[in-house]
């Protein structure tokens, strides 16, 4: 059994709540004393039928205004996969939460009401999963039974959206009608949708091949914490610890350590806080032992020579800006990657993109929330990166405000 | 390529794996907060893995409501000792004395509230600034939408409204003085994932969870344990039954499921069997209403 990790994203109304609500509960996943919750609870709001979206809205603020503010995580298990989705808000204002969600995705469902058509927020979203690289789309053209479960408003729907998806070079898009509010094509194959010839979404959540973001090809590993347990038994035992983000790691291979540039061969790899082994590979977390004693320390990243990532001081980045306090160029900020955190300064902003039109407007004099810009990004020591669109593992990072200690803004290493 | 696949448990292992280190490595001074309970065992399980054959980074810190299962205490002094790791505890009675706290009233007088009370003081007693819990998304709504790093203000606060955007696998714990962060290491993890794990591993458990014969009363559908520490009245009904536990609270506010399951194995399945939730079916303190879980995470609870 392996792990699919999706976000579902779309306009404010379009029913992402009540799709994931509907998921659990066609695929039995709800419990009866969490639908006895939410019939109390659609009761108060004096509505029909059990509001399946009252499941992920978990904040009191979010079941008063009736919408998502933050990404909700949810889980479920078919006897195929584990599932956990990323339920991210809808509304202008939150989109960077809805970053946040994608980034850890490998797939995205993006709905699109039936009524409506490809609108504002599906270009957005649609930008922002090609931004970070999204292997996997599924648009889902909801609320089909508000339009009769009409097979032309569909087919105009795909018409409108492959031609988003091709000027944003997401090539591998899934298109299904459904209707998440009555259960249509969610888990069975759709009556009223006979003209539909694919299977029913869960199928397809369930067969679609993981493209794993792990690339065995590049082999990455940043340190994050050095055991050295000091005993005597264990008087010389120095343990580099952390994950492996990408590739395969054997005894024996050549390694480099950037950004020193210090090189060395793999002694020795342990999992399992102790237990030998000839190889390991990315996700997993071990400890790796080197022939020679060089310096190593938390942020350093121990690669294979055979394919060495970038080392530099200057960066082209995209930014997604996430704070309410704009970006202004030449601000400083802390900029982590991995277990790195080196002092950076935003040297200059090339341009915005129009996340409406896809359109480049040259040096914009501020960057507000929600902005997606490219800049430059000088940093006070070298960076170890790759491209984000070549490896993801090693191509994100993330800005922090020095004075208040915040999370304010997402980079895509070019 | 199928040479390098992950199970689902070795992934779900490695993510927790990484996000110990990264307390480690971002910290001066966290700690682990550890009942005695399958989840936070299940941590101690992990951290092993992190970081052995060296020390933990951290000690075990238990706040002892006084209200414990004997069990499960028992339990939480033989591990710390076993596997020759520090154990703080601190006892809410000792802050209900010094403080002079009102305790809850009423049949299952609860001290989950004060609890928080008790952490904050030791948080800040040894200078902790982050607090490693077994928290899981899984288990509540509110805590479906917490971040693996949540920030906490001096107070312990959790402001759901400004939490930190958390991107890929970057973790960001800088924070102020005073203020701490709660790291939870299996968030993504199920109640179910949890126990498979378990059986994978073979990780030894209080004898709580497994089913034994204990003199509970009935109370609204719900076995709860006759202890001290509830009021028993004439009209309870008070009989002999097989159960066992599927969480480990407090004797006062946890209730127990009626269970033949006496392994692992039996225990799996009736999980995959059971219609109720986890904390739906053994949680009297959220029953509260809709939002108490938010609530007291706002107050500085886990």
């Amino acid at each position: 059994m392996d792990i699919l990790r999706f976000i579902t994203a779309g306009s404010v109304d379009d029913g992402k709540s009540t799709l994931i609500g509907r998921l659990l509960y066609d695929s039995k996943n709800i419990m009866v004393d969490q639908l006895e919750a939410m019939e109390k609870q659609t009761k108060n709001r004096a509505e029909g039928d059990i509001d399946l979206a009252l499941l992920t809205d978990g904040l009191r603020a979010e079941r008063e205004q009736g919408i998502t503010i933050d990404v909700a995580y949810k889980y479920f298990t078919t006897p195929k996969r584990k599932f956990i989705i990323a339920d991210a808000p809808g509304h202008i204002q939150y989109t960077r939460n809805m970053v946040t969600g994608a980034s850890n995705s490998d797939l995205i469902i993006i709905l699109v009401d039936a009524r409506n058509g490809v609108a504002e927020q599906t270009r957005r979203h649609s930008i922002i999963a090609s931004l970070l690289n999204m292997p996997q789309v599924i648009v889902a053209v909801n609320k089909m039974d508000l339009v009769d479960y009409s097979q032309d408003v569909y087919n105009n729907i795909v018409i409108e959206y492959a031609k988003l998806a091709k000027a944003l070079e997401l090539n591998d898009v899934t298109y299904i009608p459904i209707s998440a509010l009555n259960g249509d094509n969610i888990v069975d194959r759709s009556a009223a949708l006979q003209w539909y010839e694919g299977d029913p979404l869960l199928h397809l959540l369930e067969n679609v091949e993981v493209q794993k973001v792990i690339n065995l090809d590049k082999a990455r590993f940043p340190v994050q914490y050095v055991i050295r347990p000091q005993t005597e038994a264990l008087h010389d035992y120095r343990g580099y610890a952390g994950k492996i983000i990408s590739g395969i790691y054997k005894k024996g291979d050549a390694i480099t350590v950037l950004p020193s540039g210090a090189t060395s061969t793999i002694k020795a790899i342990e999992i399992d806080g102790g237990k030998l082994v000839d190889e390991a590979f990315a996700p997993q977390a071990v400890v790796l032992h080197t022939e020679d004693d060089i310096d190593i320390s938390r942020g350093d990243v121990i690669v294979l020579n055979s394919d060495l990532p970038q080392t530099a001081q200057e960066l082209e980045v995209l930014i997604c800006w996430m704070d309410t306090k704009p970006l202004v160029a030449g601000n400083k900020y802390l900029l982590q990657i991995n277990s790195t955190r080196v002092r950076s300064v935003v040297k200059n902003i090339a341009f915005r993109v129009d996340v409406n039109s896809l359109q480049k407007n040259d040096s914009p004099a501020q960057v507000e929330l929600n902005d997606i810009v490219k800049a430059t990004i000088k940093t006070a020591h070298p960076v170890v990166y790759d491209s984000y669109k070549d490896l993801r593992a090693n191509g994100g990072a993330v800005l922090i405000d020095e004075t208040s200690n915040v999370t304010v803004g997402a980079c895509m290493i070019q | 390529m199928n040479n390098y696949h992950l199970d689902y448990l070795d992934e779900l292992e490695s993510e927790s794996i990484h996000i110990f280190r990264e307390v480690a490595g971002q910290f001066e001074k966290p700690a682990l907060l550890f009942s005695g309970g399958k989840d936070s065992i299940t941590l101690v399980h992990l951290a092993l893995k992190a970081f052995r054959p060296g020390k933990f980074p951290f000690p075990l810190v238990h706040i002892d409501t006084g209200h414990n299962f004997p069990e499960a205490l028992q339990f939480r002094d033989y591990l710390a000792e076993q596997i020759g790791e520090k154990l703080i505890v601190r006892h809410v009675e000792d802050t209900i004395k010094a403080k002079r706290l009102t305790e809850q009233k009423g049949k299952f007088a609860s001290r989950n509230q004060l609890q928080t009370y008790t952490l904050l003081d030791t948080i800040e007693e040894f200078g902790f600034d982050a607090c490693i819990g077994g928290a899981r998304r899984d288990e509540e709504k509110a805590r479906a939408k917490e971040r693996i790093f949540s920030v906490r203000d001096e107070f312990g606060q959790w402001d759901p409204k400004r939490q930190r955007p958390e991107l890929w696998n970057i973790y960001n714990g800088k924070i102020h003085k005073g203020e701490n962060v709660r790291a939870f290491p299996i968030s993504n993890w199920t109640e179910l994932d949890v126990w498979n794990y378990i059986r994978r591993e073979k990780i030894a458990l209080p004898s709580i969870y497994f089913s034994h014969n204990r003199e509970v009363l009935e109370y609204e559908g719900q076995y709860v344990a006759v202890s001290d520490f509830i009021r028993i009245d004439e009209t309870d009904v008070i009989v002999q039954k097989k159960v066992r536990y599927r969480t480990v609270g407090d004797m006062t506010c946890t209730a127990a499921v009626a269970s033949e399951a006496s392994t692992i194995e039996d225990i799996i399945s009736e999980i995959i069997a059971t219609k109720t939730s986890e904390r739906g079916e053994t949680r009297i303190d959220d029953k509260v209403s809709e939002a108490a879980m938010e609530d007291r995470k706002k107050n500085g609870y886990f």
